[in-house]
């Protein structure tokens, strides 16, 4: 990533709120971050952090409870919050897809596969029948499931291959940007393994950019170029994936990192994060990890800390008062 | 029981559950006549002792929480025994009363949301329980036990957690009242189903850990997962199943360092380990899964193994001893 290319997709302060009798729940709170063009930016976090609630957004996919509530999320310069019915229906699919993670309930069970694929073709493209047919089931076949499944139904599929075609799906229309949530979460790892590996393949192939959204940092350190840490709805930290997963800075993506134990490394007692997470609807004042790090200071339960650049590297941003301690130090 | 069984005992003083030869057959349908069958279980042998953890590793459709389920006496085994000590389970004779082998064995399931009355505080999900098994304790006794045991889950403030409800409680509280009920029990082993899949990742290692402080009580567990990092990291022993066969079992970090079964290779090279690129090599051809039926022969894994000969696909191989504690059901280490 050494040539400075422009982003492809730029997330720039953006919240939403989920209304609730008892107040508004923040789930995203004021997260910025970019996707370059080919670049695969991965997205970790625990169950309710707000990840997936951000790749929601980015597709303008929310309705009520769901608020955007500030902020704006430029796509090639157009403000996706912005486009009005038809332009999004037009950006969706053509230029950002997105895929679920239960493949196995996205998929429509009275409706062949086929016509699941050429819909898409169909509804995007002005071509016949017969030549949105030959295009799905050549995709079909590079996705390595053979063309005369167009003609099944999605229960006489395996889960493994559901997940194939609804990514077939995504990338049928090719387009620059694939918003990917937990897609390989309900799977054997044996078929999560297949389907990353052709993943990576249709990427080198076709060369879109990837927004990763996973719990699983082994998977996404294997595919991610930079990872996002989010926790209670923030940004905690951003950089690349080797820095994230070997050296990482934040308490939170430390205990996150710690809490898989590896296969092949030492055997040793690990320790996870204490306590549980946060209720989104009683936030603390201060940094919303205070309650769950071990380092803890007085300034931590007063104020916010800033989502600085670390020094050293300058790709890497950091939301904690002990990294911005040690850069006014430094 | 078999000498044979006994021999993967290597230390028998402590108590343990003996399964020998268990298969388990399903009816595919309802005819009457000609009636279909599929073996999801067929030909497990293990031993589960107390103080220790055996991990059975498999896919989804593997037979583990078949084994699991027979071992709580929810399925009746087609064929083969299930042993409490020197006591036969399913004796067709004095068989022991599912009481008294519920007071030994009891089983956590993967979804704790699930497995919770919503309607009941968690007061009521232990001291239910003791009283069943304990009538004659008194009411002081039991508020005394019951709050002992959340506090031994790791759940605090105990007397105001055993007034809550289950949705007052987070995903991984739930869990640790799960434990704490096969705990009121008194049992010595528990079945753990898949207990921190369903959890967030920031706690499963609390419930890990928690298990793993439980067996230095003496408890014994069958810890069910796909995930083969984790049952290293808990369990001494891992047996690897596919399709209702083990494959592979002993000692945890021989077979998860030194794998030599071909599945065992293919599961373990398929875990996403971060900053190590995957590599292009082709563990096992592309076949579907099979469905096993009683009268299938050969190897299960044949149809994908990259190594299968025709041997592989006429008879099941034979248990080979590779090491003290490991063992392996492949032609390839058969002398």
């Amino acid at each position: 990533m050494s040539e400075v290319k422009k982003p492809l997709l730029e997330v720039k302060n953006v919240c939403v709120d989920y209304v609730t009798d008892t107040g508004n729940a923040r789930a995203v709170n004021h997260v910025s971050l970019e996707i370059r063009p080919g670049e695969t930016l991965g997205l970790a976090g625990e169950s309710g952090c707000g990840k997936s609630t951000l790749a929601f957004a980015i597709a303008n996919l929310h309705g009520a409870p769901a608020l955007i509530s500030e902020g704006e999320i430029l796509f090639e310069d157009r403000d996706v919050l912005k486009m009005s019915n038809e332009e999004l229906r037009q950006f969706r699919w053509n230029e950002a897809a997105m895929v679920f993670q239960s493949a196995m309930n996205s998929l429509n069970p009275v409706i062949t596969i086929g016509s699941q694929l050429i819909d898409v073709i169909l509804a995007h493209k002005d071509v016949s029948k017969e030549d949105a047919w030959k295009r799905a089931e050549e995709l079909l076949e590079v996705v390595g499931i053979h063309k005369s499944r167009m003609t099944s139904y999605a229960h006489q599929l395996s889960g493994g291959m559901r997940q194939r075609v609804v990514i077939a799906i995504a990338l049928i229309l090719r387009p620059k940007l694939i918003i990917m949530d937990e897609p390989t979460t309900a799977l054997d790892v044996v078929v999560e393994r297949e389907i990353m590996d052709e993943l990576y393949e249709l990427k080198e192939e076709y060369g879109f950019a990837i927004l990763f959204i996973s719990h699983d940092l082994g998977l996404m350190g294997e595919i991610a170029d930079r990872i996002g840490v989010m926790y209670a709805g923030k940004l905690v930290e951003l950089s690349e994936a080797e820095e994230i997963l070997y050296h990482p800075k934040h308490p939170y993506t430390r205990g996150l990192v710690a809490s898989f134990p590896t296969i092949h490394g030492p055997k040793e007692r690990l320790t996870g994060i204490p306590g549980s997470p946060l209720n989104l609807l009683e936030t603390p004042e201060g940094c919303f990890f205070q309650a769950r790090c071990s380092e803890c200071m007085d300034v931590c339960m007063t104020r916010d800390p800033e989502f600085i650049e670390v020094q050293q590297s300058p790709s890497r941003k950091v939301a904690c008062h002990i990294v911005e301690a040690e850069e006014v130090s430094a | 029981m078999s000498e044979q069984i006994k021999s993967y005992d290597t230390v028998t003083a402590k108590p343990s559950i003996y399964v020998e030869d268990l298969t388990i057959d399903f009816a595919l349908d309802s005819s009457l006549f000609n009636r279909q069958h599929m073996r999801a279980v067929n030909n497990v042998s293990f031993v589960l002792k107390a103080g220790e953890a055996l991990a059975v590793v498999g896919e989804s459709g593997s037979g583990k929480s078949t084994c699991a389920r027979a071992l709580c006496r929810l399925f009746e085994p087609t064929s083969g025994n299930i042993w409490m000590q020197d006591v036969e389970v399913n004796a067709k004779q004095n068989r022991m009363s599912q009481r008294d082998y519920a007071k030994e064995v009891q089983m956590i399931f993967q979804d704790p949301f699930g497995s919770l009355n919503p309607v009941h505080t968690i007061r009521h999900h232990l001291a239910r329980p003791i009283k069943l098994h304990q009538p004659r304790m008194s009411a002081d006794e039991l508020d005394e036990k019951v709050i002992e045991i959340i506090e031994r889950v790791g759940l605090s403030p105990a007397r105001q957690t055993a007034d809550k409800y289950p949705h007052e409680l987070s995903g991984g509280q739930r869990q640790r009242v799960a434990i704490a009920r096969a705990l009121a029990v008194g049992a010595n082993f528990i079945l753990a189903d898949e207990p921190i899949s369903m959890l967030d990742v920031s706690i499963r290692l609390g419930i890990l850990n928690l298990m793993d402080d439980m067996k230095k009580d003496g408890i014994g567990f069958l810890y069910i997962t796909h995930d083969i990092a984790t049952a290293r990291y808990f369990a001494e022993r891992t047996s690897v199943m596919y399709v209702g066969h083990m494959v592979e079992w002993g000692n945890s970090d021989s077979v998860t360092q030194n794998p030599q079964h071909p599945y065992t290779q293919l599961l373990i090279s398929a875990v996403p380990e971060a900053g190590i690129k995957r590599s292009k090599e082709v563990k096992a051809k592309k076949a579907e899964i099979p469905v096993w039926k009683p009268e299938s022969v050969g190897c299960p894994f044949a149809g994908r193994c990259l190594e299968a000969t025709d041997k592989c696909r006429e008879a099941m191989p034979p248990v080979t001893q590779l090491a003290e504690d490991h063992f392996v059901r492949c032609y390839l280490y058969d002398e």
